[in-house]
């Protein structure tokens, strides 16, 4: 049995190989993609473009612009004296946010009156703005806060003393919040998907389209044998790629790996039980590879949006949030992200580790009973 | 001589047309997944995916018990922010939740947070931040940092007040007016993006596939032979797929104008130029992939690859580009997805003309011209 299994694995890299470009695709692609998701997939809100419209032009109202650019958040694009010509930079594109600041600022406040501050944001990248609004907000409210004790000051010979809560906050696992260290262990699981799924996928189907599946058949080798023959290459190659990705994360991008490396490989081959069982699962359900090829995608989409890869699952409504119950990748993501941040090890995960095996358990039995179906 | 060759060679293309669209359709399920994924997605995006931090999972452990406390826990769980999942009585528990990303934020108050208050002594109060996801953690802290002045600033207003000194008021009121996307519903600003990522994702590969699938079967050859030229074989293989993206890329317009209100602002012909020009670079991409490759096993991998997470990510679509480093920020001028989705974004949101994003439909015309250029050479050269 293990002989004719064997055989089975050689038959497929052989027919890997007869294309050459697959090697790359399959070595060179997912280094290449870490690299770029690495470099580039990337919430942080930094230097928004601003152009500041300050008609009071007071050493009050300069020192509310001071205090804005010196967060980091914002950069100054320009500074413009008419509030007509704000208009043409948010449309143009070339600025994402407006500070009007109007006359009498300065006279307000010094009469203790609120002093009014505009801010124009454009809402066109949604997702930007509410975080810069949000920053815009916090550094507005600072401020207020800070002019509100200096007042209080000089109260002080009258016995009032202002009340502070200075909350003491900490942040684990990512001291330094750099979204990298999350972005990157998550494309791990995103490019074993990507790979053995449609591998996986495309193999059988191709015997299928090709006619040689026929063949395959009268050969005395057993459906399960020549689903394990058909599957362990695909298994090879992904452990591969968790070898490659692991090195470029850690050696390039220094993202931490706190956890156990064991742990992390037996948790990849578990989740790659879900992608096989995946691939093979449609493979059962094509007819031809554009067929298996739009599935895989269909299925892979929304396994991707709905895994918490870059959308929070707790932002979902809750019929949404029970679908991502059956996306293995959320368990995996877990998973990763708590081995490499958490250091966490098997008495954390193993509800997670559980709910994919159980999911790769029955993905392969249910395709594997297919398949047979099919060949009897 | 001529008068009979014109109509012949229309006839030669339509016939090549009316083949790939009968393969098509005889592949039911490829046609659904064609027609019906765009609007699944566009619902996804619409109802399901956005970055906003809400419900936050918040763990309590208030040691101290007084109403003070009390009080200034309520400010954290009477807002949409926090969720509070649990109230422990012993700190410690506090790792163990957040190591299983039960929470995500937990609120530590000491004992003797009143008597501190009530003495006139600063109290102190923990915050622990579950910070691997580094976006919303920092929101998140954003938040908290915001209802402690909040609260703050109320409370010393309610001191100054209990000492009968009125007309206190907060020093700064600010306006924020959010342009364009006043509700700032993500659905506006994911409908330009999705459709790029459609378009792409479907022409890309449909044509890659659909010129190895006949090399891989053999019946390339067969093709070879006929009277056809290579630049007939093109164009008759990928209208049907140009007719597919089309119709697929208006329903995601439809849909969006019904559920989410996307209505087009800017000029209807603009946006159908510049998705034509778009999607003749789309059509040169997976040409090219397909004169590259020999099974459709590579060409499909190739076809992902180069649409998938380019759309994805270096488009502009998710992640601004502008915090990218400058070297990736180079590579993103290769995307058309990004010239289209700058473009898109202007016309749909906010109803610019030509003169705003001229340049975008530059590098979208130059980007099909050399995609075109080059497949139509190695096809000749195959030949």
């Amino acid at each position: 049995m293990m002989r004719k299994i064997a055989h089975i694995i050689r038959k497929e890299f052989l027919q890997l190989k007869r294309d050459p470009r697959l090697l790359p695709v399959l070595f060179v692609a997912p280094v290449i993609q870490l690299l770029l998701m690495g470099y580039a997939a990337n919430l942080d809100v930094r230097d928004i473009p601003t152009v500041v419209c300050d008609l009071d032009g007071t050493s009050a109202s300069r020192e509310l612009t001071a205090e804005f650019f010196n967060s980091g958040y914002f950069s100054l694009k320009a500074w413009v004296s008419d509030i007509r010509v704000v208009d043409h930079y948010l449309d143009d594109g070339e600025a994402s946010m407006a500070l009007v600041i109007g006359r009498g600022f300065a006279d307000n406040l010094a009469a203790g009156e609120p002093a009014r501050v505009q801010l124009l944001v454009d809402g066109s990248e949604s997702q930007s703005a509410t975080i810069g609004a949000s920053y815009a907000s916090m550094i507005l409210s600072g401020h207020a806060q800070r002019i509100m004790l200096e007042r209080l000051e000089r109260l002080k010979p009258f016995g009032i003393r202002p009340v502070r809560i200075k909350p003491e906050v900490r942040v684990w696992y990512n001291p330094e919040l750099k979204s990298r260290n999350f972005m990157v262990p998550g494309v791990l699981g995103l490019i074993l998907m990507i790979m053995t799924m449609m591998l996986t996928a495309m193999a059988v189907v191709r015997e299928k389209e090709t006619g040689t599946m026929e063949q395959l058949i009268v050969t005395p080798i057993r459906p399960l044998e020549l689903i394990t023959g058909k599957l362990l290459p695909f298994l090879i190659i992904g452990t591969i790629d968790v070898c490659l990705v692991l090195a470029v994360a850690t050696l390039l991008f220094r993202v931490p790996l706190r956890g156990s490396v064991f742990l992390l490989f037996g948790m990849s081959l578990v989740f790659m039980l879900t992608t096989l069982g995946l691939g093979l699962f449609i493979s059962t359900i094509s007819r031809t590879q554009q067929q298996a090829m739009m599935t895989t995608v269909f299925f892979m989409m929304p396994m991707m949006l709905l895994s918490g890869f870059v959308f929070p699952i707790e932002n979902m409504p809750k019929f949404f949030q029970a679908i991502t119950f059956v996306v293995p990748m959320r368990y995996f993501f877990v998973i990763i992200r708590g081995i490499f941040l958490k250091g966490v090890g098997i008495a954390e995960l193993w509800d997670q580790g559980l709910a994919l095996l159980a999911f790769g358990a029955a993905i392969l039995t249910l395709s594997v009973l297919r398949f047979r179906k099919k060949v009897g | 001589m001529n008068s009979v060759r014109v109509p012949h060679r229309l006839c030669c293309l339509r016939a090549v047309v009316k083949k790939e669209f009968r393969q098509i359709g005889r592949d039911a399920r490829t046609l659904i997944f064609l027609v019906v994924m765009p609007g699944f997605l566009l619902l996804m995006f619409g109802f399901a995916l956005n970055f906003d931090v809400k419900h936050v999972p918040l763990a309590v452990c208030d040691e101290d018990g007084s109403a003070a406390a009390r009080e200034f826990i309520g400010n954290f769980t009477h807002t949409e922010y926090f969720d509070l999942k649990y109230e422990l009585s012993d700190p410690r528990e506090v790792d163990r939740l957040l190591g299983e990303e039960k929470v995500r934020v937990a609120l530590v108050v000491p004992r003797g947070f009143a008597a501190d208050l009530a003495a006139g002594r600063d109290p102190a109060v923990q915050v622990l931040v579950d910070g691997a996801n580094a976006s919303s953690a920092s929101t998140a802290a954003g938040y908290i940092s915001g209802i402690v002045q909040n609260d703050v600033v109320r409370m010393t207003i309610r001191l100054l007040r209990e000492r009968g000194l009125k007309g206190f008021v907060l020093p700064l009121a600010s306006d924020v007016r959010v342009w364009y996307n006043p509700e700032l519903r993500s659905a506006i600003f994911l409908v330009p993006g999705l459709m790029a990522f459609i378009l792409m994702v479907i022409l890309v590969i449909s044509t890659a596939f659909s010129i190895v699938r006949e090399k891989e079967r053999g019946t390339m050859e067969q093709i070879m032979v006929s009277p056809l030229k290579p630049g007939e074989l093109i164009v008759g293989k990928t209208v049907p797929y140009i007719f597919i993206s089309l119709v697929s890329s208006h329903l995601v317009l439809l849909l969006g104008r019904v559920l989410f209100g996307v209505a087009i602002k800017g000029n209807y012909f603009l946006l159908l130029l510049t998705m034509t020009l778009f999607l003749i670079g789309g059509l040169g991409q997976g040409l090219l992939i397909s004169t590259i490759t020999r099974t459709q096993q590579v060409a499909f991998q190739l076809a992902i690859l180069s649409t998938f997470l380019p759309t994805f990510i270096l488009s502009g679509f998710v992640f601004p580009v502008r915090n990218m480093p400058s070297f990736v920020q180079a590579i993103t001028f290769l995307v058309p997805a990004k010239y289209f989705l700058v473009a898109m974004r202007s016309i749909i949101i906010k109803g610019a003309g030509l003169g705003a994003f001229w340049e975008q439909v530059l590098g979208l015309a130059a980007f099909a011209a050399i995609m075109l250029g080059v497949s139509t050479l190695r096809m000749k050269r195959g030949k």
